[in-house]
């Protein structure tokens, strides 16, 4: 066993033909004017825009065909994280890919088919996870009582404002256990929005108490652990992508800048000082890609591997720590004008912040790649 | 026709056996862990055989030519032998300045001449080949060699001292770079490109001692060498092109190479196992949470690496930044090499501080030495600096 034992990496056509119609259709209809124009919009994002995309079938891209879905793999929504991530496209996409993901991997019985087929037509949904800000924590006090009763509140509920659908991560005899809420059985101002430093995205606390489950909304049983693992990780490699994506175009935005400014009478990226450190991002953002492809050669429809994990969890802490750095010194290498909320560097610096939290950061991950790399070789 | 993929499975498990019955003993001195530490006789002849054997039994310059020597075969043949050889943990195939960058040169872009003269002795590892590029006052300004060659009748007087030299005292040829008119108004037109032989009255190739205390290159030194006019290669003024076409092999940046490996690949699992009984505190190194963290994030570089180099040849992964995965592939891998092999050094604890022929060094000193001998490759072929400058101007598209 050697600790780099799997280095697949493979893009069949239907990959590549995805990506290219979401990069044209990313960059057509975000430019960034488009993506300023909806930084104060409650919802964040234009619902013209998002029909169009549910025309594209990208919300049930890896759903089967029986619910309305396009019968792919998980592994084909990488790319549109990508190309949305590098035109700064919010929508609720990425929070209803996820949705979808850990319900069908928690159960494949026919009563969850109707939230599937909402999915697929476009209805977005989002899972209420976290009840404290710890990504490895696994407090959960959002419960329901004997008589389906729910009560607790979720924070940083992605997208919560859009959603039409809340998986609510509770607990079942011991085991972590799924609720399916309808957004009309919420109770008025059990959405409470949060204020993001990314301007283009959405969260919120929501409070779930008093919500009556039936007993159809319940998923409890083993495979929920499972499917919660796997979530994790889609998570995190989507939000991966996304990043790389971002750093890509706040790289271009820099190196754009940097050939158009003179000062002391020179293009200011003749300068080494600056050169050498776009092109430390430049190779930062080539391995973030690298990783992100690699993982998604590696995902499967049934649970994730070692392999997948460990790739996973590479893309996400090597494509945050990536967009990390190119939003940092988009802004210093801008000068005062990157000071400013006029320069897209602000837009990139929020989302890199944004990015490098998701799913956990680098150091999160870091932490369990040592553990499956360092103490399992032995 | 492709070769389909049984037979390149048979052909794999061919090569393994090979390789399996053929590995040579340890000789019981210290061998080179690259070219560019050839330093004695003993370490040469152990290479050399080793090299022939391995093109007697077919597996070396695969897809050059038959009639030079070469197996006129697909390079993916090649490419499974290199990974065996890798594999096998074998030892390099030393001539690579013929194998890897001047042989593609004269298979590209040579006479029939010059590949009738040259190609086969690159392989059998007769022929040692050195490079001239690097002068002592001009290493990554290259353009602006000095070292003048006259033309005077049928033969070229040769005048300039080279740096660098790689196995320079044991080469019987060197791809020359030399300036045939100083009075060109670019400096770059006024330079020759020179298959030049080395065994000649007035070139001295003086050993260099390295920072290892051991030997590898010369400081090769030329005063009033003859050498024949038709070593010339392509016509006069085209030296730099030509110089510069040869980096690109140099740099892994354009296919070619006869195959071989070029170095011992010190892989960050080599280190692990190795480090894995040393304690820090009293307690495991491998336990200690803040080791743990710099594994990883040197394990995740080295796969990034190597995930890079395949993603490098999918084309629907590389529009982005065209070339930016070939141009960086050396500084990638350089700059790697040289952090990984210190941090090795450095989990050593009082060990760290032993050297080549302390009994107690850890495996002979061989990290303080891969340490030491990795500054070959961020500064030889272009420094990382100017690797950087490269990459910036060429693939970001900055202002020189």
């Amino acid at each position: 066993m050697t600790v780099i034992n799997n280095t697949s990496l493979a893009f069949d056509e239907d990959q590549a033909m995805i990506l290219d119609v979401a990069r044209d259709f990313c960059r057509e209809r975000s430019p960034i004017g488009a993506v300023r124009a909806q930084l104060d919009a409650p919802l964040g994002y234009d619902q013209a825009l998002w029909q169009e995309m549910v025309g594209l079938g990208w919300p049930g891209l890896a759903l089967p065909e029986s619910v309305g879905g396009s019968g792919l793999g998980i592994r084909h929504a990488v790319g549109i994280a990508e190309a949305m991530g590098r035109a700064l496209l919010g929508t609720p996409l990425i929070s209803t890919t996820l949705a979808a993901q850990l319900v069908a991997r928690a159960t494949a019985e026919e009563r969850v088919d109707a939230f599937l087929a909402d999915v697929a037509a476009g209805v977005p949904a989002t899972v209420a996870l976290l009840e404290n800000p710890d990504w490895g924590s696994d407090q959960c006090q959002c419960l329901f009582d004997e008589s389906g009763v729910l009560q607790g509140a979720k924070h940083f509920v992605p997208d919560a404002q859009a959603a039409g659908w809340f998986v609510v991560v509770t607990r079942h005899r011991e085991l972590p256990a799924l609720a399916l809420v309808r957004a009309d059985q919420l109770p008025a101002g059990a959405i409470v929005p949060h204020t993001l430093i990314d301007e283009t995205k959405r969260a919120a606390t929501v409070d779930f108490s008093g919500v009556q489950l039936t007993p159809d909304a319940i998923i409890a049983g083993e495979q929920v652990t499972v499917a919660l693992c796997d979530f994790y990780l889609l998570g995190a490699l989507l939000t991966a992508a996304e990043a790389t994506g971002s750093a890509g175009a706040c790289l271009d935005t820099t190196v754009e800048y940097l050939k158009t400014r003179k000062q002391f009478g020179k293009l200011i990226g003749s300068y080494q000082a600056l050169k050498h450190p776009c092109v430390d991002i430049l190779m930062a953002i080539d391995s973030a890609r690298s990783f992100v492809y690699h993982a998604a050669t590696l995902l499967e429809d049934g649970s994730l591997g070692r392999d997948a994990e460990i790739a996973c969890r590479m893309a996400k802490a090597q494509a945050g720590d990536a967009l990390l750095q190119a939003g940092d010194r988009a802004v210093q290498f801008h000068g005062g004008m990157g000071f400013t909320y006029e320069c897209d560097a602000q837009l990139y610096i929020r989302r890199a912040q944004w990015s490098s939290q998701q799913f956990g950061d680098a150091l999160h991950h870091r932490k369990r790649l040592a553990a499956l790399l360092l103490d399992t070789a032995a | 026709m492709s070769a389909t993929e049984q037979e390149l499975n048979a052909f794999r498990q061919q090569v393994s056996a090979w390789l399996a019955d053929n590995k040579p003993a340890d000789p019981g001195f210290l061998l080179p862990q690259s070219f560019m530490e050839v330093g004695t006789e003993q370490q040469l002849e152990f290479l050399r055989e080793w090299q022939y054997r391995v093109w007697n039994a077919g597996y070396l310059g695969m897809a050059w030519p038959k009639e030079y020597g070469g197996g006129g075969v697909e390079p993916v043949f090649q490419s499974i032998v290199d990974q065996e050889m890798r594999r096998h943990a074998v030892p390099i195939c030393f001539n690579v300045i013929g194998l890897g960058w001047a042989g593609p040169l004269i298979n590209h872009i040579g006479s029939e001449e010059e590949k009738a003269r040259y190609l086969k002795g690159i392989l059998t590892g007769e022929d040692i080949w050195c490079q001239g590029f690097s002068e002592p006052d001009h290493g990554s300004d290259l353009g602006n060699a000095q070292t003048r060659a006259v033309r005077d009748g049928d033969e070229y007087i040769v005048n300039g001292t080279k740096i660098w030299t790689t196995m320079g005292n044991f080469a019987k040829y060197m791809i020359l770079l030399a300036r045939t008119n100083p009075n060109a108004e670019r400096k770059y037109d006024g330079l020759s490109f020179f298959l030049s032989p080395m065994q000649v009255p007035g070139i001295d190739a003086r050993p260099i001692r390295k920072i290892t205390g051991e030997y590898g290159f010369t400081e090769t030194f030329f005063t009033d060498a003859r050498i024949p006019a038709d070593c010339l290669m392509g016509a006069e003024g085209q030296g730099w092109k030509i110089a510069m076409q040869t980096l690109q092999y140099e740099r892994g940046a354009e296919a070619g190479a006869a195959g071989g490996l070029a170095f011992v690949r010190v892989l960050i699992n080599d280190m692990i196992e190795e480090l894995r009984d040393m304690t820090r505190d009293g307690e495991p190194l491998l336990r200690d949470p803040v080791v743990r963290d710099q594994l990883v994030q040197l394990i995740m570089e080295e796969k990034a690496n190597a995930l890079c180099e395949k993603r490098g040849a999918i084309q629907a992964l590389g529009t982005d930044y065209p070339f930016s995965l070939q141009l960086s592939h050396k500084l990638r891998f350089s700059e790697y090499g040289r952090r990984m092999r210190q941090f090795a050094v450095g989990l050593q604890g009082a060990a760290g501080g032993l050297y080549v022929g302390d009994a107690q060094a850890r495996q002979g000193g061989f990290w303080q030495r891969a340490y030491f001998n990795n500054f070959s490759t961020t500064i030889g072929g272009g420094t990382s600096q100017v690797q950087a400058n490269i990459i910036a101007e060429h693939v970001l598209g900055l202002p020189k």
